[in-house]
């Protein structure tokens, strides 16, 4: 019955976007999808009107008129007359993928948008895989852009890249304290960050909280990176910045998003699973996973707030303070 | 318009003798019961008449004339009721524009000995009991679902191709009582669907005025005629309402005319019930649209005739995108007349697709598949599925090391195969792999 499927249709998914697709169209295509299926379901018994209809006295000789009532179908709301009983859904997306990009998106549902802001609130990092190819720059950073200039790459080893992508990790981990807005110099602030939980709880630019690399094969290689509040023509900016820094040109060829806080490539469903069921099983199974993560989270954030902070007397609970947003160029 | 109930009293006193009279001559003239009819009456013209103060006037004239008429009871001729059905569905064809002959019970002198109206007034039990006070239709809607309980016509054509009786849509609908059949959700629902039809507002209206004892059935038997099953002719109506205002003569004309061409008959039930507009076009029309394909492709006859067939929508939409697609397959994709003619033959939907979409596809298949024309000749199929497939297949074979498309060489996939076959099949057979792997893959794209 369509009540009892849009009951199950009720929080967060991820869906994994394919290459070349708006994230618009990802959301709209799944909803066209979830509707197809509810429209789907066995549509109710028609409904009855109680009519007082006048007919004669059962049992009596004359020709005697009474109201009876009795229950008369009426049409009014037959599929025909009325349309399909679900017209739009709801469908939040969380943080955005752009077109060129691909990987994991989540999506919510229902009650489930209510949660998409405590996960935006949570802060949480993300993993990418960025494919990149050395020998040549462009504009737009990716291989389809205006070709810029072109570079040799023999001199570029394996140990090179490492050691650039350690002082970026570095010079970000600088950040990432500075934006978390910590005093250090207390207990539980330096316990955190033993734990390697430090990371800012409001606005900031691109940071990377780990970066590594995969694999290496000039001219191409391959780099995992974990960041948080960044996009993906960042990334694309970072792979042509490491190019620089290996005194060469470099391009980015692709960005994969491999995992969304707690949604990873698993979760993730593709295209041709893009229907109620998978979609209600996916948001079954997510769903413990996102309660518990999601207090954990919660538990953290007002911890954060009452440690003293680095720039603010100790007590201020105002979790949105100012911070300028500077321009951060990866040093 | 909306009517506010202040306004009545002063459209009464305005209103002359003679329409007077003919409210209730009308109301003498129905062969039905009393007060039942009058309520139920009301409403009927409201349908049926556009004029606002025609409508405003009749309101107030049919429940003063039947409380009148209570006391003509020594007048009045008493009938036997009749089943209530017919009372509660009046029948739309009874127009109070025309005024019966008969001359009425109510001689102009003694509407003024009438005594006056009190609601204070006994009256007998059966008398209080016929007193029906329903709620008045809406004046004007915005959805046809406030008529259909009072309109015949309208639930007929919800219920079309969903009865089980013999006769079709020649029989009454059973009762009240809706058969087991519509209750139970079909693979589609099989009745005119109204939700689409009320959103254009003159067509609505044209629904609610016909009749479908006098004029809905004679459209319906005659497309029954043409070869049109019971449960099609719902989505056809659903599609093309304005058929009903076509004229017979002219629909039998340009039937004629397809069989003049030598379309058989299965061709032509075939070809109206995949465009629905196809018989609302006149008959130089469907000829020009005709001779454009037979001169824009140079196919034979009965080449053309097939190709209308298998696509029907040809002579219906606009050909404009047609010679945009001549033009781009020619000049932009660079294949040669008789090619043309070979690919549009197999699959007719080449003309009618995306310049976008056929441009991004041939681009993947010649370029980055590198495909060429003459086996892309052979496989037409490739512009009629999805681009991501495309992408997403090859991707995958040549990960595997096994896109070859050369039919010379070995291991070769033939094109068809690649497009046309489902995701398990392809994995299984050409892939040689599992559908694991290759959602695997599809997830490190």
């Amino acid at each position: 019955m369509g009540s009892s499927g849009l009951a199950r249709l009720q929080g967060l998914f991820a869906v994994y976007k394919p290459p070349g697709m708006k994230w618009l169209h990802a959301r709209e295509t799944v909803e066209l999808q979830l509707l197809k299926g509810l429209n789907a379901a066995k549509p109710p018994a028609p409904e009855q009107r109680v009519r007082f209809l006048l007919g004669p006295v059962e049992g009596s000789e004359e020709k005697k008129l009474t109201l009876t009532a009795t229950s008369v179908p009426t049409l009014t709301t037959h599929r025909l007359v009325r349309g399909p009983a679900f017209t739009s859904l709801k469908i939040g997306v969380g943080h955005h993928l752009d077109a060129r990009a691909s990987g994991v998106l989540v999506l919510a549902v229902g009650h489930g948008l209510r949660l998409l802001t405590d996960v935006y609130d949570a802060h949480l990092t993300k993993d990418y895989t960025v494919r990149g190819l050395l020998g040549k720059a462009t504009d737009s950073f990716c291989e389809d852009g205006r070709l810029i200039e072109k570079t040799t790459y023999d001199h570029v080893t394996r140990e090179m890249l490492d050691r650039i992508l350690a002082r970026i990790q570095g010079s970000h981990q600088k950040a990432l304290v500075m934006y978390s807005n910590l005093d250090l110099k207390s207990q539980e602030a330096y316990e955190m960050a033993v734990q390697g939980v430090i990371r800012p709880m409001n606005k900031s630019p691109m940071l990377i909280t780990g970066t590594r690399c995969l694999h290496f094969a000039p001219p191409e290689f391959l780099l995992e990176v974990q960041c948080m509040h960044e996009t993906q023509q960042q990334l694309r900016k970072l792979v042509h910045e490491i190019g620089l820094e290996l005194k060469t040109a470099a391009v980015c060829t692709q960005v994969r998003r491999t995992r969304d806080g707690f949604f990873r490539l698993d979760d993730a469903l593709l295209r041709t699973q893009w229907n109620l069921h998978s979609i209600q099983g996916a948001i079954q199974s997510a769903a413990p996973r996102v309660a518990a993560e999601l207090e954990r989270n919660l538990r953290l954030r007002l911890g954060h707030q009452q440690l003293p902070s680095a720039g603010q007397p100790w007590g201020s609970k105002d979790p949105s303070s100012t911070v300028e947003v500077e321009s951060y160029s990866g040093q | 318009m909306a009517l506010l109930l202040g306004q009545i009293p002063r459209w009464f006193n305005s209103i002359k003798l003679s329409s007077f009279i003919k409210a209730s001559q009308i109301t003498k003239q129905s062969a039905r019961p009393g007060k039942t009819l009058s309520n139920g009456f009301s409403p009927q013209a409201l349908l049926l008449s556009s004029d606002n103060c025609f409508l405003q006037w009749e309101i107030k004239t049919y429940r003063t004339s039947s409380l009148w008429n209570s006391f003509q009871s020594a007048n009045s001729n008493r009938q036997e009721n009749s089943s209530l059905q017919s009372t509660l569905l009046p029948s739309v064809s009874e127009k109070p524009e025309i005024i019966p002959s008969l001359e009425s019970e109510l001689p102009l002198e003694e509407l003024d000995d009438l005594p006056p109206l009190s609601p204070m007034q006994p009256i007998s039990e059966e008398e209080a009991i016929q007193i029906v006070a329903h709620p008045l239709l809406p004046l004007s809607s915005f959805t046809l679902g406030d008529y259909i309980d009072h309109s015949e016509t309208l639930q007929r054509l919800v219920q079309l191709g969903g009865q089980s009786c013999a006769q079709g849509i020649l029989c009454q609908p059973a009762s009240r009582q809706l058969l087991p059949e519509q209750r139970k959700g079909q693979k589609g629902e099989r009745g005119v669907d109204l939700s689409k039809i009320e959103r254009h507002v003159d067509a609505a209206n044209l629904l609610l005025r016909l009749d479908f004892e006098k004029d809905i059935k004679q459209i319906l038997l005659f497309l029954k005629d043409l070869g049109l099953e019971d449960n099609q002719l719902g989505p056809f109506l659903t599609k093309n309402y304005s058929i009903f205002s076509e004229d017979l003569e002219n629909l039998k004309t340009r039937v004629a005319y397809l069989q003049s061409k030598n379309f058989t008959k299965a061709d032509i039930a075939r070809m109206v019930r995949n465009a629905p507009f196809l018989l609302s076009f006149s008959v130089e029309r469907l000829d020009n649209r005709l001779g454009f394909f037979q001169k824009e492709l140079e196919l034979s006859v009965k080449k053309t005739r097939d190709l209308v067939v298998r696509l029907p929508r040809l002579l219906t939409g606009s050909l404009e995108p047609v010679k945009e697609n001549m033009k781009v397959y020619r000049l932009e994709l660079g294949f040669k007349q008789n090619e043309i003619q070979h690919m549009v033959t197999r699959i007719p939907k080449m003309l009618t697709a995306n310049k976008r979409k056929l441009t991004e596809t041939f681009d993947y298949i010649h370029n980055v598949m590198n495909i060429p024309h003459h086996i892309i000749v052979k496989f037409p199929q490739v512009f009629n599925t999805r681009v991501f497939k495309i992408k997403e297949r090859h991707s995958f074979l040549a990960y595997l090391g096994k896109a070859q498309y050369d039919p010379a060489k070995t291991n070769y996939v033939s094109l068809d195969k690649f497009v046309s076959i489902p995701d398990e099949v392809f994995c299984k057979e050409i892939a040689k792999t599992s559908v694991d792997d290759f959602e695997k893959f599809l997830k490190t794209l």
